[in-house]
């Protein structure tokens, strides 16, 4: 049953709406796709997207490295191409701070009716396809610390279980700080 | 069913359904959720309508190619699951300048749109640089607990702090 939803094209590409559909009604209750609600988290005003993004973590994690240790699903994380990183995500948060949202919200904002966010989508087209341009001399340049695909309990040698519930009490214990800031 | 048409949720409600959301993804697609990669694909089937097949032979669309495939119906499913609930909350509305733009940078409505397209340049170039995005980095990534992933949500958010004090704060002065 699961290889057929997994492997069949239609049945793959239905699962993706449905979980992107229900992903687009979260951010919105979430307040999420609100440019104020994203431009006032980066002033440091308004924590509730990081409230979003650190209680999407930990209950992700949890229930993921539970699929994976009995093997109903596979870890896939991205390499950790340090410069790439560092430099992208850079330029990345420049960006969120000017459109006021990301990838995912911009969808989103788009759906609630935001004009500058439709702007902003075909921003980050015509900024995507540069990237594809220039990718080659990218490569050649910014791929020299390449990690790959490393976790942090690879990195420490722990079993994974160790490094969960060290985040998990850290997501817990930064989130009362917020809860409990002046 | 009245908590359908609440506008707000908590924050935590909403984050842990974004985890159940990962989980349902890893179970039935075996694979995160991202959001960057789709508008990769499509700014390649775009470039495909105007210069042709040859596009596909680009490093970078060899890698990604620029077909219909799980992330833009990720991104299909986002734009409608938002207007259905700005629908139901009666909180669809269309939006050309928001009010704390305009009191930093006024009601020009070429600024603001000028300045939305600049931004979205940014992080669709920063983004397919870091390898992803807020959602495949920032939450798919970090739950993972890849190391690059924790690197480059702390990258978005420093970028993000630094360019929003500059902008809103030096320049706008609010």
């Amino acid at each position: 049953m699961l290889d057929m939803v997994r492997e069949n094209r239609r049945m793959r590409l239905l699962t993706a709406l449905a979980i992107g559909l229900a992903f687009g009604f979260l951010l919105d209750k979430g307040g999420a796709t609100e440019y104020e609600v994203i431009v006032n988290q980066l002033l440091m005003r308004d924590f509730t997207v990081l409230k979003i993004i650190l209680s999407a973590i930990l209950t992700g994690m949890i229930g993921v490295y539970v699929l994976v240790s009995r093997g109903i699903a596979d870890l896939s994380p991205k390499p950790c191409i340090t410069w790439a990183i560092v430099t992208g995500g850079l330029v990345f948060g420049a960006g969120f701070a000017i459109l006021g949202y990301c990838p995912g919200t911009m969808a989103g904002a788009v759906g609630t009716g935001s004009i500058h966010a439709a702007a902003g989508m075909l921003g980050i087209l015509v900024g995507a396809g540069a990237y594809a341009s220039v990718y080659p001399w990218v490569r050649k340049r910014l791929h020299v610390m390449d990690h790959g695909s490393i976790t942090i309990p690879d990195a420490l040698g722990v079993n994974p279980w160790v490094v969960v519930c060290g985040v998990a009490v850290a997501i817990i214990g930064c989130l009362y700080l917020i809860e409990t800031m002046p | 069913m009245n908590w359908l048409s609440l506008s707000r949720w908590s924050p935590y409600v909403v984050g842990a359904g974004i985890g159940i959301l990962i989980w349902l993804s890893f179970i039935f697609s075996n694979r995160p959720i991202g959001c960057s990669t789709a508008y990769a694909r499509v700014s390649g089937m775009v470039e495909k309508l105007f210069r042709g097949r040859r596009v596909e032979q680009k490093a970078y669309y060899r890698q990604y190619v620029p077909r219909l495939g799980w992330e833009i119906m990720l991104i299909a499913g986002v734009m409608l699951g938002a207007l259905a609930s700005s629908m139901l909350s009666g909180t669809f509305e269309l939006e050309v300048i928001p009010a704390l733009w305009q009191r930093a940078f006024g009601p020009d409505i070429l600024v603001r749109l000028a300045a939305a397209a600049l931004g979205g340049f940014f992080i669709g170039f920063g983004a397919r640089m870091a390898g992803g995005c807020t959602s495949g980095h920032g939450i798919s990534g970090t739950l993972q607990l890849a190391v690059g992933s924790w690197l480059a949500l702390i990258c978005f958010f420093a970028g993000g702090a630094v360019t929003a004090m500059f902008l809103y704060v030096f320049l706008g002065g609010i």
